[in-house]
């Protein structure tokens, strides 16, 4: 296997290595669109990818700007903090009952405005000609996991999420942790609006080096996270921008990572990426995300890859692009023991089925409510610790999620509902089919099996079962009929082979 | 009669049926093989025995959602100010009438809601208890986050597990049981997730399967084949991973559906609630391996006009808990079962303009089953000594977490708690 990041010929980058690519980097594409890319080649279909801006975007951008209202879940006016404090004063219950109502009122139209967006960023990662920044927002997301139950403002959540969105290709260091320390939503969830130099709080500085640079117990101390607290005072927010909080900052000396000096919060990021496990913890989790994370333990190759990685990572001053771009051009990369080595997260399932078998849209409320069923509930991650993945993802109950919710994008079929009509899906699959009338038709049910087998799951499974699907696809009548089609890949899409990616 | 009668408190059966499925596969499921192996800690092997209670006990949690008003469940109408304060809503006294208030302790001048007759009944058979007043410190008024503060067992809310989860990590080393834990509901409760289990989670059995072999029975029979995967090495292959709880789901699935299809011993009010509870009692009478089973019922956040709605959801509830009750006592498993009923939060204790009520703090909880202490437990808060128009808690959630876990599921509460809380009396000891 090769162990470094040795780069992949034009040679090896066949149609499969090109699906590889555009699963990983993205959510996976219709056969025709995995032909487009292999005929690029390995360079130019990864900038196609990473290089995004230069694919337009359908409009998908200019859309966004007053989409979400931000003035829900806004704070008292001065005026109405005198009111209530009055009537506090006074026990006046009416206007206390009538100050509750308001405010539950607004919370529930603010869970409103939540839904939608989910529902407006599941659409995005469907339609989007951009893949790869939707699935690096992705990442992001789960990485620096803020939960919109603690934060109760969708619109910060969006903010947060378009801050994500135009850093996807940045710096690390400068344009995401530094954005991040200073992201309402992020202050809300951590606790940085309630950190003054009077009363630290070291919600905040902990997450920032355990989870968000460092990795749990690499390179600082307890007093470090208490110094770095001190550092991080003061930075709050009012209303929906970052706010500088001078009274409430510490500007006295702070000792971290044994140096001394009046360190503010910028200063507590550089002085956390000067650290050497800062490159190799980040790259271990893009490693997780993009290459393999069936292993809790990363050994042999996987460990000197990502050595190399967080080697580039740091040369090139925490920049994502080049370290990703040497990534997906590795050998390493497309090595066979990297395919399928990943459990897709239910997002990845269900964008992945649409946009390579083409099938129709649907209902996209229900299919975030399907993700949120299958443990992935957008925006409302379980911690700070983001999703585990990986086989957390999967038990009896989930598995059965998965399978249905596929059912569903195939035909429409929605669980308990009746009577079933097999013409009644409005997805034609044939297309799928289109370039197999190139290969062969010697043994048309066969190959037919075998293709869209290694297209939907990636790999062909064991003889016996091959032999009874292609019986199952005969006993039907051959494999040019419609719904023979769809109930074949509901097949394949229940296989255990699946749910990898 | 059944199979459960017979051997009241075996799994020995489930597993030999389980394994006489398995032979016919070509794999093993993951958690027969486990348990198979002893890998399993038997729940309650840390409790010394006490005589006729037995071992492998189950714990079923009913989840009131909205938060519900306690004041006119278990009903003080000792206290005028609940008079002074309620004087629309309040239920007036037992014995003034059809719809006056059921007695239930003289002394304390406490009686129930007389929708809620189903508890009633429990209490008076001696068994269920009521706890009353329980809550937490700075309590959160926020549906979400004061059940998150629920199911996590924490204030801060911040952890990402609930304490059923933790239990799980905690007494099931290891890969567990997939059905130790099932749920019930569109919603799988954060109580029940931990670092190592999800639990089991379906809105009704015919939705725990694949539903392709609607589309094509043809289709049943190369779904059922998994494949061969005995040369792949689990713990490194995400694949036999996957193939065994593909098969882990398939059997379970076939189990769930045939518990399920069975003919309670008693009879049901229908709605939400009482299917669950059905389903419960038939997966509990088929000897499913779950030692936690979780349903939930909505609706209880009554602002307006209330009076009408929250007799309509008394009367659901304690239906269905005195149906559950009978099917399993029924079955012979009363001795097995605890019922723990909760709320997120009750309500405040003044009515508001409305006729309804607004989000507050404490409210009692309910536990049935034989094993269950009866009778009044704990201390009513107070109707004068109010925080901010809010009753004050008498008891900690916690401190009732902390006797089931002890003295239920025998375990130890402060692995799962995080610190020792003094238990509330609530199990039987003699």
């Amino acid at each position: 296997m090769p162990t470094g990041l040795s780069r992949i010929s034009t040679k090896d980058f066949d149609y499969w290595a090109a699906l590889h690519l555009l699963q990983r980097a993205g959510f996976g594409g219709t056969p025709s669109q995995v032909f487009e890319l292999k005929k690029k080649g390995p360079e130019d279909a990864v900038d196609h990818l990473l290089e995004f801006e230069q694919v337009e975007d359908g409009g998908v951008n200019a859309k966004v700007e007053g989409r979400f209202d931000n003035d829900i879940m806004r704070s008292l006016t001065a005026d109405e903090r005198r009111q209530r404090n009055q009537a506090r004063k006074n026990g006046n219950e009416a206007v206390l009952e009538r100050f509750r109502n308001e405010r539950q009122k607004r919370q529930r139209a603010d869970r409103r405005q939540l839904a939608e967006l989910q529902s407006w960023w599941m659409a995005r990662m469907i339609e989007t000609r951009r893949p790869f920044q939707e699935k690096m927002t992705l990442f992001l997301h789960g990485h620096f996991a803020t939960g919109y139950r603690a934060v109760e403002d969708s619109y910060h959540m969006f903010k947060q999420n378009e801050l994500f969105r135009s850093n996807v290709t940045g710096n690390f260091r400068d344009d995401l942790v530094r954005n991040i320390i200073r992201d309402p939503a992020m202050i809300k969830y951590l606790n940085n609006n309630q950190n003054s130099r009077r009363a630290p709080n070291e919600n905040l500085a902990r997450e920032l080096m355990e989870l968000f640079t460092l990795g749990e117990g690499r390179g600082y101390t307890e007093q470090d996270i208490k110094q770095g607290a001190r550092a991080l005072t003061g930075y709050t927010y009012r209303d929906d921008e970052f706010q500088f909080n001078a009274g409430n900052h510490d500007d006295e000396m702070k000792v971290i990572f044994g140096k001394r000096d009046k360190w503010d919060g910028d200063d507590f990021v550089d002085l956390i990426f000067a650290r050497s496990s800062a490159s190799e913890f980040i790259c271990e989790k893009l490693y997780r995300f993009y290459v393999n994370d069936s292993s809790s333990t990363l050994e042999g190759p996987a460990r000197s890859v990502v050595r190399q990685m967080a080697k580039t990572f740091k040369a090139d001053n925490f920049e994502l692009k080049p370290v990703l771009r040497k990534l997906f051009l590795s050998r390493h990369f497309y090595d066979e023991s990297n395919r399928s080595a990943i459990i897709k997260s239910p997002v990845q399932l269900v964008v992945q089925a649409i946009r390579s078998l083409g099938a129709p849209v649907r209902d996209v409320p229900r299919i975030v409510q399907s993700c949120s069923l299958m443990g992935q509930d957008l925006f409302k991650p379980p911690s700070v610790k983001g999703w585990d993945g990986g086989r957390k993802w999967i038990n009896t109950s989930t598995l059965f999620t998965r399978q249905n919710t596929l059912i569903y994008l195939l035909t429409g079929r929605m669980p308990g509902s009746k009577p079933w009509d097999n013409n009644s899906s409005e997805f034609d699959a044939r297309h799928l089919l289109e370039h197999l009338r190139e290969l062969t038709d010697r043994d048309r049910e066969h190959d037919a099996v075998v293709y869209l087998s290694r297209f939907v799951i990636g790999t062909v499974p064991e003889e016996k079962r091959l032999v009874e699907w292609v019986d199952y696809v005969r006993e039907r009548g051959g494999i040019d009929d419609n719904p023979t089609i769809i109930n074949l890949l509901a097949l394949m899409t229940a296989a255990p082979e699946y749910q990898l990616c | 009669m059944t199979d459960s009668t017979q051997h009241p408190w075996s799994r020995r059966l489930f597993i030999r049926q389980g394994m006489a499925l398995a032979s016919l596969a070509t794999t093993t499921p993951l958690f027969i093989q486990q348990t198979a192996e002893g890998v399993m800690i038997p729940i309650g092997s840390a409790l010394s025995s006490i005589p006729g209670m037995p071992q492998d006990r189950i714990l079923v949690i009913v989840q009131m959602s909205g938060g519900n008003d306690g004041l006119n469940t278990v009903v003080p109408y000792g206290l005028d100010d609940y008079y002074r304060l309620r004087p629309t809503i309040g239920l007036k006294k037992p014995g003034s009438g059809a719809d006056a208030a059921l007695q239930l302790n003289q002394a304390q001048g406490i009686g129930l809601n007389p929708a809620f007759s189903g508890l009633q009944e429990l209490m008076d058979s001696g068994v269920a208890s009521i706890v009353q007043g329980v809550g937490y410190p700075n309590p959160n008024r926020s549906h979400f986050s004061s059940m998150d503060i629920w199911h996590t067992g924490n204030p801060d809310g911040r952890r990402g597990n609930g304490w059923l989860g933790r239990y799980f990590d905690n007494a099931c080393g290891g890969t567990p049981n997939p059905e130790i834990g099932i749920s019930l509901g569109s919603d799988s409760p954060l109580a029940m997730q931990g670092d190592q289990v999800m639990p089991v989670n379906f809105e009704s059995a015919d939705l725990y399967r694949w539903m392709g072999e609607d589309l094509d029975k043809g289709l049943n029979r190369p779904y059922g084949n998994v494949g061969d995967q005995n040369s792949l090495n689990e713990s490194s292959d995400q694949l036999a991973f996957l193939k065994r709880t593909s098969m882990d789901a398939q059997l379970s699935s076939q189990k769930v559906r045939k518990a399920v299809a069975q003919q309670p011993l008693s009879t049901y009010p229908g709605g939400t609630l009482s299917n669950q509870l059905r389903m419960i009692a038939a997966m509990i009478r088929s000897e499913m391996p779950t030692r936690v089973y979780y349903a939930s019922m909505g609706g209880f956040d009554t602002h307006a006009n209330q009076a009408g709605q929250h007799g309509r959801l008394l009367r659901q509830a304690g239906d269905s808990l005195k149906s559950f009750y009978e099917d399993i006592k029924a079955q012979g498993n009363q001795k097995r079962v605890l019922t723990m009923v909760f709320s997120e939060f009750g309500r405040r204790v003044p009515q508001n303009a409305s006729n309804g009520t607004d989000h507050g703090t404490a409210a009692p909880m309910y536990f049935i089953g034989d094993m269950v202490e009866p009778g009044v437990h704990g201390t009513h808060p107070s109707l004068s000594n109010l925080d901010n128009g809010d009753l004050r808690f008498t008891t900690d959630f916690r401190s009732c977490y902390a006797e089931v876990l002890d003295n239920w599921m025998g375990a130890d509460s402060k692995d799962v708690l995080g610190r020792k809380w003094k238990p509330t009396k609530i199990i039987k000891t003699t």
